[in-house]
């Protein structure tokens, strides 16, 4: 176990130094001068020079990948072009926005674990097929559409909840918070539906599970006891690995909505060819990733011995 | 396995698996939607009832009409006109970049599975770092890099899905090494490149089209979103996603851009999603989870 999860952490740290490794090789072959690209056509060459002196620009490019990563033990990411503020603190700003809306995301995902037992438990009932073409629809459909939709719906039409901002106060925030979960959230619900559903009709056929029901132990109890103590796990692993998903789609999500957030600064300072505020959010983003997929990983090691082999 | 299915068998073979998945109408309709979607993309030049670029600002967001059926937008382009040339931009994106990873996964999974531990071993590593990175992050990355335009969008689902196929492939390829059919060839000294092509190609090849097949609601997707926020395919040409767009901008004059817009990303999305399932379910209970 030990042996295995040192060797997760030291897969992880190789993925977050392969990731950003691969960004720098990425900018190397942006054509121009990201100096040139960063101040306008109308700066002047000394104003370039320094700039280019500042990034390292003029440096090989594995010295530049070193003062990158020696400036992340530090803490320093760099300052932003355009506010000369330091990264950092704006990564630290807006962390909370993006991290509130991922977890509400995986709260609202945790719905699907009654759907999909309720599915398992009467397979092939109409709520079983109905919720199965729902979850199927949910897992596909884009979350740009379901968003324009629920926009459209919830915020235009019916004018009940916010579609713009985050909100201040605690009740404005909750309120600003349920259009943009729902977007992203409807497809893990979906998803872990399926997931669920899956699991517990697998361990429903297992024979410990019928001599549990064969010696009349209620089918209340055998659930709670034998089926979902296997499905559960698995669930929380499985949105664990996802986190990278959900990031993803919160970044289209805070923009739709103009939610500050990661996504949010990382579009704009894409859009602006801010390249340390974009440095910063990709090394955030990487980092939660491989974190919550490591935790993820190794708790379902620990829960099912099965999954250490590699697939 | 599948060495000497003659032509005839696996005609007959094609026509069970139509028939079955036609037996449920769930099936049926999906089957249909997705020949529409290639078909329209193909044809959608012929068929937009009006030139989807053609401006006629006294006929703007106007809701459904005869002559509009879905309606027209801002500029008085016609909804229905400018969806259904969309559909050529997803369908394109869909074919081009979807066989391009593909060839990309099957090659590499091959390689991995075939070749010493320490290649296998940092492709695996590769295709992690890969998979671990999310894709509109990456898409962006890419954006600010390269600039916004179809190529990039193809070389963004090419990188993000070909670490799955080549996964895929690895494992389907190292559990077949050891079958008895390959061990026969290679007892009668088959060369190892002719058992890859001959022998284990084929048998690899099904299972990985049909992941591939689920993964073009993800290139739809990715192509929707990143034209939405105006970084994939540039105004004037209509795509899906700067429909959208452009019915986001008008959402509290007229719903009608963005109820059209989502439409033809729904049924898409939906139906390649559940014909992949039930192919895979027909095809190969195996891989069911």
């Amino acid at each position: 176990m030990i042996s295995y999860a040192i060797q997760r952490l030291f897969v992880a740290v190789l993925i977050v130094l392969l990731a950003v490794t691969t960004l720098f090789v990425m900018i190397q072959f942006v054509p121009g001068d990201p100096a040139n690209v960063m101040l306008g056509p109308r700066a002047t060459p000394e104003l370039k020079e320094a700039l280019r002196e500042r990034l390292h620009l003029n440096d090989p490019f594995i010295v530049q990948v070193y003062h990158f990563f020696i400036g992340v033990m530090r803490g320093d990411l760099g300052v932003d072009l355009t506010s000369n503020r330091p990264v950092l603190s704006i990564l630290i700003e807006q962390v909370p926005y993006t991290a509130s809306l991922v977890l509400a995301v995986l709260l609202i995902a945790l719905l699907g674990i009654p759907i999909g037992t309720y599915a398992a438990v009467h397979r092939d009932g109409l709520f079983d097929q109905a919720s199965g073409v729902v979850s199927v629809s949910l897992i596909a459909i884009p979350p740009i559409v379901i968003g324009l939709y629920l926009i459209l719906i919830f915020s235009v039409q019916l004018r009940w909840l916010p579609a713009i901002g985050a909100g201040e106060g605690p009740w404005e925030i909750i309120l600003h918070l349920i259009l943009p979960t729902l977007a992203i959230g409807l497809t893990w619900i979906g998803y872990v539906a399926r997931l669920v559903r899956a699991s517990v009709i697998e361990v429903l056929g297992q024979n410990h599970v019928k001599t549990a029901r064969a010696f009349g132990i209620p089918t209340r109890r055998v659930m709670r006891a034998y089926v979902l103590r296997v499905a559960l796990p698995a669930t929380v692993t499985v949105l664990g690995v996802s986190i990278g998903f959900i990031l993803s789609s919160a970044v289209i999500v805070e923009i739709l909505f103009a939610r500050p957030g990661i996504g949010k600064l990382m579009y704009d300072a894409v859009i602006s060819r801010n390249y340390p505020v974009v440095m910063g959010t990709v090394l955030a983003s990487t980092l939660f990733i491989v974190i919550a997929t490591t935790i993820a990983d190794l708790l379902n090691v620990m829960l099912d011995p099965r999954s250490r082999e590699e697939g | 396995m599948e060495q000497g299915t003659s032509t005839l068998s696996r005609q007959a073979r094609i026509g069970s698996v139509l028939r079955t998945l036609c037996s449920t109408p769930l099936g049926a309709i999906s089957l249909l939607i997705v020949l529409a979607f290639f078909v329209i993309g193909v044809t959608a030049d012929f068929i937009a009832p009006y030139d989807p670029v053609k401006i006629d600002v006294r006929a703007k967001l106007q809701g459904p009409s005869a002559e509009h059926w879905l309606g027209t937008d801002q500029l008085g382009r016609d909804v229905l006109s400018r969806l259904l040339v969309g559909t050529k931009v997803a369908c394109f994106l869909a074919v081009t970049s979807v066989s391009i990873a593909l060839v990309i996964g099957i090659v590499l999974g091959m390689l991995a599975a075939f070749t010493n531990r320490w290649i296998d071993w940092s492709m695996l590593l590769v295709f992690d770092t890969v998979r671990s990175f999310p894709t509109i992050m990456f898409a962006l990355t890419v954006v600010a890099l390269f600039g916004p335009s179809v190529n990039s969008i193809v070389a963004i689902v090419v990188i993000s899905t070909f670490p799955s196929y080549a996964r895929l492939v690895r494992t389907q390829v190292m559990s077949l090494r050891n079958a008895e059919f390959i061990e026969a060839q290679r007892a009668m000294g088959t060369s190892r490149a002719r058992i890859l092509l001959r022998h284990m190609l084929p048998n690899v090849i099904g299972p990985v089209m049909i992941v591939a097949s689920m993964d073009i609601p993800l290139v739809i997707g990715v192509e929707a979103g990143l034209s939405f926020l105006g970084l994939g395919v540039r105004p004037p040409t209509p795509s899906w996603g700067t429909i959208l767009n452009d019915g986001f901008s008008f959402i509290r004059n007229t719903s009608w851009i963005v109820i059209a817009g989502g439409l033809p990303l729904i049924l898409t999305t939906v139906a390649f999603t559940t014909l992949g399932e039930k192919l895979r379910d027909i095809l190969d209970p195996k891989l069911r989870k």
